[in-house]
């Protein structure tokens, strides 16, 4: 008998090699793990700072957290001047960075040459590498004292003001970038509808292109807002540098953050003493700065998938 | 006058009505000044920065540069103080940063476009990953203080260079993911479909042909992610990269890794938060060693995009 070579190729032979196939097959266990391993950095995020944070709050007296001030190792935690400051500074960071980011996007996706396009994009990237804490040399070396003290004489050396501007410069390279990508998704037929029908450029940019792309520019001041509130080091160095601050409302006086509390008590943690709670506290604002932030790039991501006109 | 019965003079006088009169769209032109401004506004202050620091630090970067560059931290006085040990401790958190998050940013990555696309398990992961984006960097120096300072403290030794390196790589790691995705999904099907068809194991296709032609873009990306790790100091402050004076010893390069450090931004921010005028000098000066740190590694990362990018 001679059976034809064809029938007796199995699919045994078929089969590569014991070998090969393991390493492929190990191979994907190992990147299952590393995907797996990045769901454990957050899952370790969120169970450390909720179980610290709930010593915290299963601790401290509720008539110790609205008080005159932040005083964590005298046990006052008043968290309404963190807040209070919080918001402040990242207001004047949006004041600063939303004109100035949206005001580069258009020009970058609506008028300027290619070429000059290619060298302003990489610019901006490298602009958003600027370590903060530069910035906050910035702010007390040359904001406070060359541009604001001309004008108000009485402004503190350590204040909100400055502060805010540089961590708003931070933020323009952040906004700008994601506001151009959603102008530059604009497609070019309503640009050129509009022009056809005799728009002139200015008229195009801001009557058909912005609200075309309104999702995207409020997911940028969104997501532009939440980095602002979790910016530390220029809040630490420019405003909040020590770890106790007094509730005041004043822009151009000091004033701690959520952020540069907890770097105040970082910078401490061998020392924290007085007040048992101190540690603790520090967790707390984590967990807060974690859920606020959280929450602003959900809704930056929700604004997105609401908005956005299916072209 | 010009006749408006005949063909050519209903044209001519059409396009005299069409034609924009000069100066008339004022406002179109006042617009574009406005954006241009923004955007030099935008860009520019880099400049503005950088000038600020020099001028700032002349003091110490004209006379005194090498000192400043070779000696360690000084409590005593300003000018006593260098930023050595900062340096040192920063590419060495940078270098445990690296060797932490690339291999399992990309390994996600490729999990995610090779393995996964599109289940359940992958939509966690990427959403995972995009809210990790999110979060604010202090944070994950609580993490660092919590699980690698302490709970890890037998493989990490405590506030270590270890520890430090790893809350970055904690970090950056979305930032690796991200761009490694975008890198992975932009290698053509085609390329993967002819490796298959030769008949390559899924290993060897992703290991000869996906990688390789995706490398370029996945270390842009990681370059700049250490980057980021290079200017980053409020985690370190949580994990405890010292402010103050260290004394190293005779501890060698290897010791140095598992004892007390500190990192160029953390330097910095004791710089500045020192009273006097010739703190202010160091603090620029050291303003300006690092953004010339960060400014270096990033031309890096521009010149491999541009070197070695491919077009499909």
């Amino acid at each position: 008998m001679s059976p034809s070579p064809a029938s007796t190729l199995s699919a045994a032979d078929l089969r590569t090699s014991p070998g090969r196939r393991a390493r492929s097959a190990l191979a994907r266990w190992l990147f299952l793990l590393a995907a797996a391993a990045t769901v454990l950095v957050s899952a370790l995020i969120i169970w450390t700072v909720v179980s610290e944070a709930w010593t915290f709050i299963s601790q401290v007296a509720f008539d110790k957290l609205a008080d005159i001030g932040w005083f964590p190792r005298r046990g006052l935690f008043d968290l309404s001047t963190l807040l209070v400051n919080s918001a402040q500074i990242s207001l004047i960071a949006m004041a600063v960075a939303v004109p100035s980011g949206f005001g580069s996007a258009v020009y970058l996706s609506e008028y300027a040459h290619p070429r000059v396009r290619r060298v302003m994009k990489p610019t901006l990237e490298l602009l958003a590498s600027v370590p903060s804490v530069v910035l906050g040399v910035f702010a007390i070396s040359f904001i406070t004292p060359s541009i604001l003290s001309p004008f108000f004489s009485e402004i503190n050396f350590f204040n909100k003001l400055a502060a805010g501007i540089a961590v708003g410069l931070l933020v323009i390279p952040l906004i700008a970038s994601i506001a151009e990508d959603a102008l530059r998704a604009v497609p070019v037929s309503l640009r050129e509808a509009s022009a056809g029908l005799g728009a002139r450029k200015i008229t195009t940019s801001i009557r058909v292109v912005l609200p075309a792309a309104m999702s995207g520019l409020m997911a940028a001041t969104v997501v532009g807002f939440s980095r602002a509130i979790g910016e530390t080091m220029v809040v630490t160095i420019a405003s909040g540098g020590g770890d106790t601050s007094l509730f005041n409302l004043s822009w151009m006086e000091s004033g701690g953050t959520i952020t540069s509390a907890m770097a105040s008590l970082g910078l401490g943690t061998d020392q924290v003493a007085g007040n048992d709670l101190a540690f603790q506290s520090l967790y707390f604002l984590g967990a807060l700065l974690f859920v606020i932030t959280l929450g602003l790039n959900m809704i930056g991501d929700q604004i997105v998938r609401r908005l956005r006109e299916k072209y | 006058m010009t006749v408006l019965s005949t063909p050519v003079g209903i044209a001519t006088s059409a396009a005299d009505t069409l034609r924009r009169r000069p100066g008339a769209d004022m406002a179109g032109a006042a617009f574009k000044w406005l954006l241009i401004g923004a955007t030099v506004f935008a860009t520019g202050f880099l400049a503005v920065l950088l000038g600020v620091m020099i001028v700032d630090g002349w003091d110490v970067l004209s006379g005194n540069l090498v000192h400043f560059l070779t000696h360690g931290f000084s409590q005593r006085s300003a000018t006593d103080a260098g930023v050595w040990q900062g340096i040192i401790g920063s590419l060495q958190v940078a270098l445990v940063t690296g060797v932490f998050a690339i291999p399992i940013g990309i390994a996600t990555a490729i999990y995610l476009v090779e393995y996964a696309e599109g289940s359940r398990f992958a939509r966690l992961v990427e959403l995972n990953i995009r809210n990790l984006a999110g979060v604010p960097s202090i944070v994950y120096g609580l993490l660092g203080l919590a699980v690698f300072v302490k709970t890890l403290s037998g493989f990490t030794q405590g506030k270590t260079v270890i520890a430090g390196g790893m809350t970055l790589a904690a970090m950056v790691l979305p930032i690796v993911v991200i761009t490694s995705v975008e890198a992975l999904k932009a290698v053509p099907s085609s390329l993967r479909e002819a490796a298959y068809g030769v008949g390559a194991t899924k290993w060897e296709v992703l290991s000869r042909q996906v990688l390789p032609a995706a490398m370029s873009t996945i270390l842009t990306g990681t370059v700049l992610s250490l980057a980021r790790a290079l200017g980053e100091a409020a985690p370190l402050i949580l994990v405890g990269a010292a402010t103050g004076f260290l004394r190293f010893g005779d501890a060698n390069f290897a010791e140095t890794f598992t004892g007390p450090y500190t990192a160029l931004p953390v330097l910095i921010l004791n710089f500045a938060q020192q009273p006097g005028d010739d703190w202010g000098t160091n603090a620029a000066a050291a303003s300006v060693v690092i953004l010339v740190l960060v400014l270096m590694v990033n031309g890096v990362a521009i010149y491999l995009r541009n070197r070695f990018e491919k077009q499909w």
